[in-house]
């Protein structure tokens, strides 16, 4: 049973409240027309299944019914990062440490320790 | 015909004086019955009958109608809940809000809340008879193991402050969950799973003996 | 009523209060504080169960979890009855009623243990597997039978009277076990002022502590325990749950709980003031950390006849002496491979019995138990163990010889001790279960000869379950891992003082699993490794010379750590034994998967209050009560309850379905009827580029819609198949109401946002359901105007100011109102929107009006049947998600010149759905115009062809029309629009071939004027 950050609500919540739409990032051609019947048919049909870091359609279907993405291990089950529709991942399969040079939106044990002392206080 | 296309988008449908209306829960009292509340009862449960206008658009653009009209802030921030003398608004989604009005009062609200903002890119939805209020009252430690059999989100007094409120998992469908003070629960149901939500919670506030008290402007009014 | 092996003095039991019980139909007694384990033990009753598959008398193995033998069936009447419960953690109490779940006819006379002892030998792992698979026909037969006698407790015939609940909890910090460590962690986190849950899986916290003789600042340790727990029953946000057992560890720290809450007082839960209390209760449990405080449970040694009733562990000999003053035997032998075993021995000497002698495989003992011990005069043979017990149903004789472990062979002459409780212990094995639910796999650890958890992100351990022994140690480490445990969840908490303990210095232990026998494993008495499954080291060893070499192969073949028992006692062994026969460490052949449950949860706790009338919800309209009172048949469409029909008694007889359709449909094509159409999904539309978007989402064209009009619009998926339809209306230019299908409602506005916040957020447009604010109501039929004119106001209702597909706003019944002029039916039609408020008001004034039409309520039956005359669709239906508009014949709904490709466009021109052949939609009338197809009936076009059959299509919907006079049916048949005419034929499952030709869907008034008048 997942848990889930909702980056609109910017809570953590149950599963339960959520729905999965499958693979981020598919684009629709912008020119469906001009696509061979090959290439409408990958954009269709096709989704990748790693062993890994994998990027997830999700929507907060009993919440705020916004969608949003969601950087997951499909080993492990965790739950690396949320993040909003058009922002990009940190965690991706080439960096999948999240390493960045600025100031990035992190999702760890920091920020629920941060959470929890906010709701304390 | 001409009338008709330019009323179109402010159409009052709420009826006039003398029809009789029938809350959600009007016929639910009648065939699931009211436990009355008793000296054990550690939990009371009533239906509150309100006008409900969902709001869309930019939280910039809404806020200054909102106050002229309401007398109300626009909850900025995420899960916020504004609780006002006679109507409350809360923050549904970073474009969307509840305002609960008094009954009668979504068309002149949402009238002058259009001739307040023109042209702006914004949307009023009455849902009025879309959905209801359910208040819960009572005794803090039951009121809380109730709406932990029901609830998924943590409703713990920490986690879930007055002046919040959130769309949630109730047993098998969403309600509305709100704290408007540090007395009441409130519960906004749809109207159609209005019957489950009030079957359900009579059999799980069954331990703290739940009693129902029929409100005076719930049910039938002439 | 005697006890014989009760003691006078000891242990946590109340002998004031007697507590009578019943086992297997015999009366007992015991005390308040027993589990029924220690009552029976307590009352010298040896067998309590027949093994699974060579029915051989069990006995009491253990004093918790890991029992595998003492699994009962709980319950006096039939309603109470519940299945595989372990009498070492049910609490006894008053009129307790149990019975074993193996042994047929009964455990002292066993059928199957007959055939276990003279076939023991012939029945090797994979036995059944073998023997009863051919002919695979009669393998019910056999398993009814196998099932019979092996038992496996059997669920209730009558309604359970009990009810159940489940509870969504919260917390920063959750203790699993209260033990030791787990009180320190518990203790520790709470003074953070983090919520803390403390869940223990028996009746009492304290856990190894409630058995010791543990001093802690020089003070029994259960008075330290009774302090600790005081302090937190004094804390608001600490939750105590005893008797709670935590069953599942799920992603991200979320946990299942399972608490007993009234098990221990009788077989129902008692009421509270008349009223009902839930009987056990699931706790969901979100924590931001988890302690792992599960402890361990020690390992039985492998030996011949270790599994005749009296065989125990070490451990659990001491807490039945300790904790409930019980000495389960009069003469005890040891065997162990450690200090632990001694624990046993002298406290079975403090009870006054006889300790026959203690078999010590180590060649020269010395820890401070064994010193005390040999102090005590116990007779100790080092290097040795007990290679074979000996007796029927019950420990006769022990015979015991000097070892070589690396060797695996006996070495000196046995010698046989007269006994009649033999304990064992291999060590202990750290209970990892709930560590490994989420797929982490253990490490094994040659120092402590066990393997210790890999821990799962958000979940420390403490004590034994990480493998910490020293009672000090334990305490320090439950401490550590409460503060970091909530110090992670951001709480921080002052340093906590702990008792002073006085430590033990252990001599080393060495790994012994399977104690060597003279004889070779396979022909040696039978050495047990897994004692519910019946699973021997010999089976291990002939599944590896079969050739299973993984032990995830192995454990299938052999069933070992199956079911209800989860290898709680024989996993570690099985794995040893594995590891020699396939000549590997056992790191190298490593554990098998622990799944949830860790011990069996009633599926009342699962289903809590999901049941009866709150299974699933009800949806009702604002008419339901109406509907509800004319006596309604009711249709289930999602979760909306939808009247059917309206059945009329005639002559004292209630109409059936067929007559009341009949007669609404006539009223419809004839008169007038209305139907509740409120449960139609209705999606408010709002923005400058609300248009665009309907045109991006819809098949076909919406640009020049105008104001007070309403469209039908097809929508599909980008793969081009039909999801969903619905009627349209443009309310202003920003400004239009749709409406879906009943069940497709809430995947509809999923769809529209999921379009609009993806890919489109620039177009300016919102949604908002409201389904649920306005009633529906349908008046249909040729006297419909008449009707209408009586109750509306504002509204031009003549034909050429209000037409068909246009809406109009004015008052119904007095109510504002929408009236749209749209039909479903083919007949002249208005549907009117009003606030559901007043729904019945104005549903009740049409009737009051209506009546000198013969308004006649209609169902879903009959909308079904009107509108199939008409060759309308019901998504959902007719389609399946492979369907194109095409396929459809619904070209006329579709907008092949828009500018902007709409969802579904591109699809249509691939290869497939280009096909000529695809199935499409057709009209089917039956040659006999008596019959009705069946839905779902296949078509072929060849009716002698040899079978199978070339399938070519099958029937969507089928009716009788009482205004054809003949049965009709819509269909889906390859290559179908180019086939009119054609002669198709339905084989039925009775053999009958029905015949019928393809026609046009469209069976009745096909230019639309009975509609458009």
């Amino acid at each position: 049973m997942f848990h889930i950050h909702c980056p609109y609500c910017d809570e953590w919540r149950e599963e339960e409240e959520f729905h999965p739409r499958g693979q981020a990032h598919i684009a629709r051609p912008e020119d469906p027309a001009g696509c061979s019947d090959e290439q409408w048919g990958d954009y269709l049909f096709f989704r990748d299944n790693p062993r890994g870091i994998h990027h997830e359609l999700w929507v907060h279907a009993v919440g705020c019914r916004k969608f949003f993405n969601v950087t997951r291990h499909t080993q492990s089950y965790e739950i690396l990062e949320t993040y909003r529709i058009g922002e990009r991942p940190r965690f991706t399969r080439d960096n999948p440490d999240g390493v960045v040079a600025s100031a990035p939106e992190s999702l760890d044990d920091s920020d629920i320790a941060t959470a929890a002392q906010e709701v304390r206080a | 015909m001409s009338e008709a296309i330019e009323r179109a988008r402010t159409f009052d449908a709420f009826p006039d004086e003398g029809i009789p209306l029938e809350s959600p829960l009007a016929w639910s009292f009648e065939h699931v019955g009211c436990p009355a509340p008793g000296t054990h009862s550690r939990v009371m449960m009533r239906e509150r009958q309100h006008d409900h206008l969902i709001l869309r658009g930019g939280a910039i653009v809404l806020d200054e109608a909102v106050r002229a009209v309401l007398g109300l802030s626009l909850p900025a921030r995420p899960l916020e809940l504004s609780q006002g003398e006679r109507a409350s608004l809360q923050w549904l989604s970073p474009d969307e809000w509840l305002a609960v009005l008094p009954q009668g009062d979504a068309f002149r609200v949402e009238t002058a809340l259009r001739s307040a903002l023109g042209d702006a890119s914004v949307a009023f939805s009455d849902v009025s008879a879309g959905q209801t209020v359910i208040e819960l009252t009572g005794d803090d430690q039951a009121l809380r193991e109730l709406l932990m059999k029901s609830v998924v989100y943590d409703v713990h007094p920490r986690h879930f402050a007055v002046g919040k409120g959130v769309t949630t998992v109730l047993a098998k469908t969403s309600v509305i969950l709100r704290r408007p003070d540090e007395r009441r629960w409130e519960l906004v149901v749809r109207r159609s799973f209005a019957d489950y939500v009030y079957r359900w919670l009579l059999d799980a506030g069954e331990e703290f003996a739940i009693g129902v008290e029929r409100d005076v402007t719930a049910g039938e009014t002439t | 009523m005697s006890q014989p092996n009760r003691l006078d003095t000891g242990g946590l039991i109340d002998r004031s209060r007697p507590l009578r019980f019943t086992f297997n139909g015999k009366e007992y007694s015991g005390f308040h504080g027993d589990t029924l384990a220690s009552a029976l033990l307590a009352n010298g009753v040896d067998v309590v169960n027949r093994s699974f598959k060579y029915s051989r008398p069990r006995g009491i193995v253990a004093a918790g979890a890991e029992e595998p033998n003492a699994v009962v069936q709980l319950g006096h009447t039939e309603a109470e009855q519940v299945p595989n419960v372990r009498a070492t953690q049910q609490a006894l109490f008053e009129g307790l009623t149990a019975r074993s779940t193996n042994g047929w006819p009964n455990v002292q006379r066993d059928l199957m243990g007959t055939i276990g002892k003279l076939g023991g030998k012939l029945m090797p792992p994979g036995f059944y597997y073998k023997t009863f698979m051919a002919p695979a026909s009669l393998w019910m037969t056999y398993e009814r039978y196998i099932r019979k006698s092996a038992g496996l407790g059997r669920s209730p015939l009558e309604r359970d009277p009990d009810i159940y609940d489940r509870i969504n909890r919260h917390c920063e910090v959750l203790v699993i076990g209260a033990g030791p460590a787990g009180l320190a962690a518990a203790l520790a986190a709470s003074r953070s002022g983090a919520r803390v849950i403390l869940c223990d899986e028996q009746e009492r916290f304290g856990g190894s502590l409630l058995d010791g003789q543990a001093l802690l600042d020089d003070r029994p340790a259960l008075q330290w325990v009774e302090q600790v727990l005081e302090e937190l029953a004094a804390n608001p946000e600490v939750t105590l749950l005893p008797r709670t057992t935590a069953n599942g560890y799920h992603d991200h720290n979320f946990v299942t709980l399972h608490e007993r809450r009234s098990e221990h007082l009788a077989h129902c839960a008692p009421r509270v003031e008349g009223r009902r209390q839930s009987r056990s209760r699931l706790h969901r449990v979100r924590a931001a950390r988890v302690v792992l405080a599960t402890g361990a449970h020690e390992r039985p040694l492998v030996y011949a006849g270790n599994d005749v009733p009296g065989n125990l562990l070490c451990s659990a000999v001491s807490t039945y002496i300790r904790r409930y003053g019980v000495v389960p035997g009069k003469r005890l032998v040891v065997s162990t491979s450690n200090d632990d075993g001694y624990r046993a021995a002298l406290d079975w000497l403090d009870a006054g019995r006889e300790v026959v002698a203690v078999a010590d495989a180590r060649p020269a003992p010395d820890g401070e138990l064994v010193e005390i011990a040999r102090a005590r005069g116990i007779r100790i043979l080092p290097g040795s163990a007990v290679v074979e017990a000996r007796g029927e149903q019950r420990v006769a004789s022990a015979r015991v010889a000097t070892i070589d472990i690396d060797a695996f062979r006996v070495t000196g002459a046995s010698e046989t001790l007269d006994c009649d409780t033999l304990a064992s212990s291999g060590g202990f094995s750290p209970v990892i279960h709930l560590a490994s639910h989420t797929g982490t796999r253990p490490s094994w650890r040659d120092d402590l000869i066990a393997f210790v958890p890999n821990l799962p992100r958000g979940m420390l351990a403490a004590g034994a379950a990480g493998g910490t022994f020293g009672l000090a140690e334990v305490l320090a480490e439950g401490r550590d891992a409460g503060l970091e445990a909530a110090s992670q969840a951001g709480f921080e908490s002052a340093e906590l003082i702990l008792p002073a303990v006085a430590s033990r210095r252990d001599g080393a232990a060495v790994a012994l699993f399977q104690v060597p026998h003279e004889k070779p494993t396979l022909r040696a008495p039978k050495q047990f490794v897994d004692l519910q499954n019946d699973v021997t080291a010999a089976g291990i060893e002939l599944a590896t010379r079969e050739g299973f070499e993984s032990i995830e192969h192995v454990k299938r073949y052999t069933a070992m750590g199956f079911g209800t028992d989860q290898g709680k006692l024989g996993n570690i062994n099985g794995m040893a034994i594995a590891a020699r026969c396939l000549g590997r460490s056992i790191p190298e052949v490593g554990t098998t998967v622990f799944r949830p449950n860790y011990t069996p949860v009633t599926f009342g706790a699962i289903v809590g209050r999901y049941c009866g009338a709150l299974f699933d919800p009800e949806r009702y309209s604002a008419l339901h009560q109406w509907h509800v009172e004319q006596g309604a048949e009711f249709e289930d469409v999602g979760q909306w309850k939808r009247p059917w029909y309206f059945p009329r008694t005639v002559n004292g007889k209630r109409e059936t379905l067929h007559e009341a359709v009949m007669r609404e449909c006539r009223a419809v094509r004839e008169g007038v009827g209305i139907l509740d159409a409120s449960t139609l999904g209705k999606i408010d539309i709002q923005g400058p580029d609300a248009r665009e978007f309907l045109g991006r989402i819809y098949t076909n064209k919406w640009a020049k819609l105008g104001v007070g009009k309403v469209r039908y619009g097809l929508m599909c998926k980008d793969d081009g198949m039909v999801m969903d339809d619905g009627t349209t209306s443009c309310l202003a230019e920003d400004h239009f109401l749709m409406t879906t299908t009943t069940g497709g409602a809430a995947g509809v506005l999923e769809w529209l946002e999921l379009w609009h916040q993806t890919e489109w957020p620039e177009l300016d447009v919102s949604f908002t359901s409201v389904t649920d604010h306005w009633a529906t109501m349908t008046v249909t039929g040729p006297m419909a105007r008449e009707l209408m004119r009586e109750l509306t106001e504002g509204i031009d209702l003549d034909r050429e100011a209000f037409r068909f597909m246009d809406w109009r706003e004015g008052k119904v019944a007095g109510v504002p109102a929408r009236v749209f002029r749209i039909s479903f039916t083919g007949e002249l039609a208005y549907e009117i929107n009003v606030q559901a408020h007043a729904a019945m008001h104005v549903w009740k004034a049409l009737f009051a009006h209506g009546e000198k039409y013969d308004l006649t309520p209609y169902g879903t039956e009959t909308m079904h049947v009107l509108r199939a005359e008409k060759g309308f669709i019901i998504a959902g239906q007719d389609t399946d998600g492979s369907v194109t508009p095409e396929d459809l014949g619904m070209q006329w709904a579709v907008g092949y010149d828009k500018p902007f490709s709409w969802v579904g466009q591109r699809a249509l021109t691939r290869s497939d759905t280009a096909r000529q052949d695809r199935k499409q939609l057709v009209g089917l009338k039956p040659r006999d115009p008596s019959v009705v197809l069946e839905e779902g009936a296949q078509i072929v076009l060849d009716p002698d062809h040899p079978i199978p059959m070339p399938m070519v299509g099958h029937v969507t919907s089928s009716y009788y029309s009482p205004t054809l006079e003949t049965g009709f049916a819509l269909a889906v048949v390859k290559g179908g629009h180019q086939r009119m005419g054609e002669t198709v034929y339905l084989p039925c499952v009775d053999g009958k071939v029905h015949e019928a030709e393809i026609v046009s869907t469209i069976f009745l008034d096909p230019k639309g004027e009975r509609q458009n008048v």
